[in-house]
Order: C-alpha cells, then structure tokens, then sequence
C-alpha cells in the first residue's frame, strides 16, 4: 500500500472513531439536559455520568488526534483549511472548550448547576453542526483562491442545499448513535426506567437518520456529480450500512440483543462513513489537494507509520483495560463500584 | 502599530498561550506531587497522605479540563492562524506533535482510571501504580511540544527551497540543540511551580485557620519537594544561559542588554534603558556574564551590535529575564529556609512572615513561567524559525482575525473565572478534617 493510501486510512479509521465516542458524548449531553427538564435525572442523568466520567476525556484525543495527523501527512491541508477556516473553526473550538470545561465544572464541582448542563446539551448538538461544516468544504465549492489568499465564500455554503442536508444528517445520526449506545447501556445497568426512555429516543430517531443520509445523496448529486458517481459504484457499502441499519432498529424495538444493536449501528456508520470517504478520492479537498500532491515528503511519512504502530501497541491495551474497568464491568455499570 | 493580521495573530497566540501554559504547568507538576503523597500515605498507611493525594486529584480534574480544552484551541490555532508555518512544520517537525498527542493519549486513559478505581483494587499499591502512566504522558506530552518549540529556536535537518521543505530528517530536527536545556528547563520549572502553588494554598489554610496536622504534613511535603525542585530548575536555568550563549547570543545579549562582543562581559541586574541604549539605575556584577556563558570570566560573550537590527529582539525581554530569575531565586530561598528551619528544631518554621512568603511563592513562579515563555518567544523574534522563516510571512492571510481575537479573550475570562469560582467551592465546602472523619474514621486506613 503507498504511503498515502495509508496515512488517509490511518486519518479516517480515527475520525470514524471519534465519529461514534463524540456521538455518544454530545447525545449524551442532550438527553442530560432533557431528563432534567422533565424531571428523570435520579435516572437518566446518574447513569449517562456514570459512562461520561471517565472516558470524557478520551472522546476528546480522537479529534485531537485527527487534525495532527491530518497536518503531518498532509501538510498542505493546514495550508488550506486553515486560512480557509479560521472563523468556523474558531467557533468549534470555542464550542469545544465552553463544552469541555463545562462539564468538568458541572460533574466534579458543582453539581445540579442548570446552567453549566444547559452549556452542556446545547454544545452537544451545536458542535456536530459546526465540524461538519469541514467536511462539507472537502466537496468543493466553497473556497476560492484568488492571488496568494484562500478566502471561504461563506454565503455559498449557507445557501447550499448540501450543507444543510449535511448539518442535519450530523445532528439527527448523533442523537441515534447516542441513544443506542445508552439504551444499550441502561439495559446493562438494569435501569429498566432509563432504558425504555432511551429505547423511545433511539426510535423516535431512527427513521430521520436514513431519511437525512438520502437527502445528502440527492443534495451531492447536484453538488458533486463526480463524487456521486463513484458512491454509486460502490454503492454495495451503502447496502450494508443500510442492512446493518434495518437489523438494529429491528432488535430495538423488540427489545432484545440491545449490544448487537449498538454493534451493527457502529457497523452501519463505518459502512456508510468508508463508503463516502472511499468514493471522496482522490480528493482531500477539492479542487486544491488530492492525497497524492498533499502528501507529506516519505522520510516523514515512513516516520509517522512507525510512531503509529507503535502507538497503537501502547493504546490498544490501555483502551481495553479502561473498557473492562467501566464498560464491560457489570459491577461498576449497576453502580455498585 | 497598526492591527493587521499579523500583529492580531500574535495577540490571539500569545494570550491562548499565555493562559493555556498555567494549566499545562499544573497539568505536568501535580500528578507527581500527587504521586509522592500516595505513596508516603500507603507505606506509612497514614490516612492524611491518602487524603491529600485524593483533594489534590479532585481539584486537578478541573484545571485537567480547562488544560484540554485551551490545548485543543492551541493546536487548531497553529493552523488556523499559521498556515504557512504549519505546512513546513508539518513537513518537518509533525513526528513529535504526532508523539504529544500519543502522549496525551496515554494519559487520558489512565486519569480516567485513577480517579474512578480508589476503592476498587484490593492491594492498595496497584492504584497507586496507576500514577505512574500518568506522570509518563504528561511529562512527555511536555517533552514533545517543548521539542517542536526547541526546533523552532535552532532549526534543523532540512533545507528550504522555495518555500518547501527538503531533505528532511525528522530525527535530526527532534532532537536540535535547543531540546535539551529546554526540556530539562520546562520539566523542573513545571514541578516546582506546582509544588509550590499546593504549597501556597496550604500556608494560606495555616495563616487563616491555625491549620491541622493534616496542613503540617501537606506543607512539609511540598516545601521538600519544592526545594529539590527549585535547585533543579537552577541548574537548568544555568544550562540554558550556556546554551544560548552557544546557539542564539542574540537572545541572550538582548536578555543582559549586552551591546559590545567582549571577554569578561558585567552582568546587568535590573535597571533602565534611555534612548541611546546607554543602562542606568543597574546594579553591574563584573564579569558574570561571561561566567553565565561559559563558566569562566575570560569568556567572550557575543554583543547585539553582530546582527543587523532587523533581526533584533526587542530589549524589554530584559526585564522578563531578571524577573524570571529573581523569582527563582526567591523560591530556591524560602523553601530552603523552611527546610532549615523544621529540620533544625530551634526555629518555628510555622512563623508568619515565613508563611506569607510561601503564600506569594504560588502565584509568583507561575508568573516566572509566563515571563520565562514570554522571554524565550518575544526574545527569538522576529523569526519563527530562526533563519528560516519570519513571522510577518507565516502569519494568516484570512480575514477575520480581529473578531476570533475577541471571542477567545471573552472565552479564557469566562473559564478563568469560572474554574477559580468552582474550585474555592468545592474545598470550602468541605475542609479536610471534616473528610478525614468521614473516610479514616478510625485514624487508621481500612
């Protein structure tokens, strides 16, 4: 495999991984503050903290991780994306940290603050929103070069049909995410009360979710006939996601095998997510980068394959050990460690 | 000067900088004192060690976040505001930012499991191994951006042509000349500004309320480990004046105000600067320049007037540097004094001008960390990467800058107050002796 191929695999395998643990996070953040407003947090709120405390701030290394992988292997992305986003991404950033240092001031400080929760839900669903927007510029369209600077036609990209469609897609497949994994988990817990209020949320979202992901598909088809050319010739990743999709909301409303539900949603998105990404190349960003002229010099390259590796070899034991601790230790998820 | 882009994205750096590094400072330096407080507690099974490692961990998760969080906007900041730096950096320098965020990584993990498994293994030592990985990522999180910093100080292993890197060796310009003496410096300077800011809440808790043994113990901690750590942030503070004497005299000669290239060149403590760059008000040691720079008076330390003037630092990194070291030196002095003190019995190390002193040793080192960064980013200017590539080149050309810089200003004032408000709640509302009781009621640990 060339060096490009996998400094984007390496790249997307970790966005796809952030994809599902912020998800589960922001949803969180939102159903939080909605059992609160109804009055269920002896519930719900005890058993979404008792996921969130200690993994927080893990969720957060992924897209860390992400954007300084993005700028080693290819460093001309920094160059583009960055003059290019400066005000969109410092708005992310800021949600991040308003959302980030909230919940630390809520969880471990004071809690029952309605207003740090507040800060908390609302930046659940308002970062997606804003970090999409990233992937949305990849498509084209929305940066002009003009002399030596990269300007970001705002007013285009708030008018495209595409964008919208991709803002919503992002919101409504958070919440679903979220709500199968905590339903998921409530069921572990034996909450049976948070579990058929989640089980309520994860249907209630599941049909938006498949209809948002049709109206990028149309919404791309104006915007981007050459990319959705080539999703539809591999449309077959389409068809498992759609498959794993159907399965899942199938066990969730019998209420039965709520774990292989989570497991085929975390499916139904890497085949969806690999999918738009496979069919996404050449192009990085359209029309600036492609991964073969934005791709890092090889000495560096290489460089980065052994440090991931390696990496890898010290974090994939650390990361299962912090899983049996919390996610797969019955004793801890009832409440009783 | 006018606000163009450039001058905005340094104002927008250096203040997301400035108020990141207190948390990172804290970040790196607590989970050792934490660690050193753990084990005291669990060999000596004295409860009150136990509970000072616990209260620190607690407030620590709060500072942890806010750390995170300003981290997160440092790093998409380089390229929102850098771009073109970025793109040579990423190049050249991306394996050790690559290596932080594995660092980070590990971390994370292992905070995680600490603060939620106190009471979950049955040998007490096993948690306490769990500080070990901790201390590990946040020491070489601070190594590997210290190292991306040192390369933009003393640039190597590759070549720019036309404004693309070449012939890179990422090893090479890993480990450049400046890594050492800034790694060593940011590392001792880290743990000893976190001693003694625990060390300050303590004495403040002592002066206002007598204290208990709970407080005694705390203090005689972190004044030990204060002590050792000041005279390792001396040592390499002294290392790193010999290698800028070395690698970048112009940094340093702004430093001293160092004019002329000269043996036996005088140290210049303090004093003003008129116009003609004539010093006045200064109190002059003769010769220790020169033995700053290379441990001898005959010593020939490299003046200002070798490089054209617009390559020059400005000369008010002058004043950062004494205050840097005059801060040092206070803290070297109290907690050597408070060491005296205790260990020889005919002295009250409880008396209250020593304890003020320690008070104002807290906020004051972290003020020596903020001059120290100012000193050594303001005194290579104005180059990003010494010889390579300016400032005013690599800076952003979007517009908008001036709108982010004000987001971001109200930003860190919200969290500021925020972290402090939330932090004095919760230890006010429950001093240590009341848990003490609640958890060691028996005095002894169960």
């Amino acid at each position: 495999m060339s060096l490009e191929i996998v400094g984007i695999t390496v790249l997307w395998i970790f966005l796809y991984g952030y994809l599902i643990v912020a998800s589960i996070d922001f949803g969180a953040g939102f159903f939080a503050f909605y059992g609160r407003m109804k009055g269920k947090e002896h519930t719900l709120n005890v058993l979404i903290s008792r996921y969130l405390s200690p993994v927080w701030e893990v969720t957060n290394v992924f897209f860390v991780f992400f954007f300084v992988g993005l700028v080693g292997f290819f460093p001309d992305a920094a160059y583009y994306y960055g003059t290019a986003l400066l005000l969109p991404g410092s708005i992310a950033i800021i949600l991040l940290a308003i959302r980030g240092s909230f919940y630390a001031f809520g969880n471990y400080g004071s809690k029952d603050n309605i207003v740090y929760l507040f800060l908390y839900g609302a930046t659940g669903l308002l970062i997606p929103a804003s970090l999409s927007t990233a992937l949305t510029i990849s498509e084209g369209g929305f940066l002009e070069e003009q002399g030596n600077k990269v300007v970001f036609l705002a007013r285009e990209l708030f008018t495209s049909p595409y964008s919208w469609s991709v803002v919503v897609l992002s919101i409504v497949s958070v919440l679903f995410i979220s709500a199968t994994f905590l339903t998921y988990y409530a069921n572990r817990a034996g909450d049976m009360d948070s579990r058929e209020e989640l089980r309520k949320f994860s249907l209630f979202w599941s049909p938006p979710t498949i209809l948002a992901s049709l109206l990028v598909f149309v919404s791309l088809r104006e915007h981007n006939p050459e990319h959705f050319n080539s999703a539809i010739e591999i449309w077959w990743m389409f068809g498992l996601s759609l498959i794993c999709f159907l399965g899942a909301s199938f066990f969730i409303y019998r209420r039965r095998n709520f774990g292989l539900a989570f497991i085929l949603v975390m499916l139904q998105f890497f085949f969806a997510f690999f999918g738009y990404g496979a069919s996404h190349l050449p192009y990085i960003l359209k029309p600036f980068i492609t991964i073969e002229t934005g791709v890092t010099n090889p000495t560096m390259g290489m460089a980065l394959v052994v440090v991931f590796i390696a990496g890898l070899l010290l974090l994939i034991p650390s990361l299962y050990l912090l899983m049996r601790l919390f996610l797969f230790d019955a004793d801890y998820v009832k409440g009783n460690k | 000067m006018e606000l163009d882009s450039v001058i905005l994205s340094r104002m927008l750096t250096s203040v997301t900088l400035a108020f990141h590094i207190i948390f990172a400072t804290i970040g790196v330096g607590i989970p050792v004192l934490i660690s050193i407080a753990e084990f005291i507690g669990i060999k000596r099974n004295d409860g009150h060690y136990i509970l000072l490692a616990r209260r620190w961990a607690r407030g620590f998760t709060i500072t942890v976040a806010v750390g995170v969080v300003t981290g997160t906007a440092i790093g998409l900041q380089l390229s929102l505001l850098w771009p073109s730096f970025m793109q040579v950096a990423g190049q050249v320098i991306a394996l050790p930012l690559f290596m932080e965020t594995f660092a980070f990584f590990f971390e994370a993990i292992f905070l995680g499991i600490y603060l939620y498994t106190w009471d979950r293994f049955k040998n007490r030592m096993t948690h306490w191994l769990l500080t070990i990985p901790i201390i590990i990522g946040s020491s070489a999180s601070a190594l590997f951006i210290t190292m991306v910093n040192a390369f933009m100080n003393t640039p190597q292993g590759f070549e720019l042509e036309g404004g693309k890197a070449v012939n890179i060796d990422p090893i090479a310009a890993m480990f450049n000349p400046a890594t050492p003496t800034k790694v060593f410096h940011v590392l001792t300077s880290a743990y000893l500004t976190s001693a003694l800011i625990l060390a300050a809440i303590t004495a403040f808790a002592i002066l206002k309320n007598k204290g208990s043994a709970y407080h005694r113990k705390a203090l005689r901690l972190t004044m030990v480990c204060g002590l050792i750590f000041a005279v390792g942030t001396a040592v390499a503070g002294d290392v790193s004046a010999k290698f800028l004497a070395e690698y970048q005299p112009e940094k340093l000669a702004a430093a001293e105000w160092h004019f002329e290239t000269e043996s036996n060149a005088d140290l210049v403590i303090f004093g003003t600067l008129d116009e003609n760059n004539e010093i006045h008000n200064e109190i002059r040691l003769p010769g220790f320049l020169s033995f700053l720079a290379g441990n001898s008076f005959d010593t020939e330390v490299i003046g200002l007037e070798e490089f054209p003037e617009d390559e020059l630092p400005p000369l008010f990194v002058h004043y950062l540097f004494d205050s840097m070291v005059s801060i040092g030196m206070f803290t070297l002095f109290i907690t050597s004094l408070f060491v005296l003190f205790w260990k020889w019995k005919k002295r009250n190390e409880w008396n209250k001008p020593l304890l003020w002193g320690i008070v104002a040793s807290g906020p004051l080192s972290m003020l020596a960390i903020e001059f120290g960064w100012i000193y050594a980013e303001v005194g290579r200017q104005p180059w990003i990467l010494r010889g390579y590539m300016k400032v005013a080149d690599a800076a952003t050309k979007a517009d908008g800058v001036g709108v982010t810089f004000l987001l971001f200003v109200i930003l860190y004032i919200i969290l500021g107050i925020f972290c402090v408000t939330v932090l004095v709640k919760m230890f006010k509302n429950k001093p240590p002796e009341i848990e003490y009781e609640q958890r060691f009621k028996s005095g002894k640990l169960q």
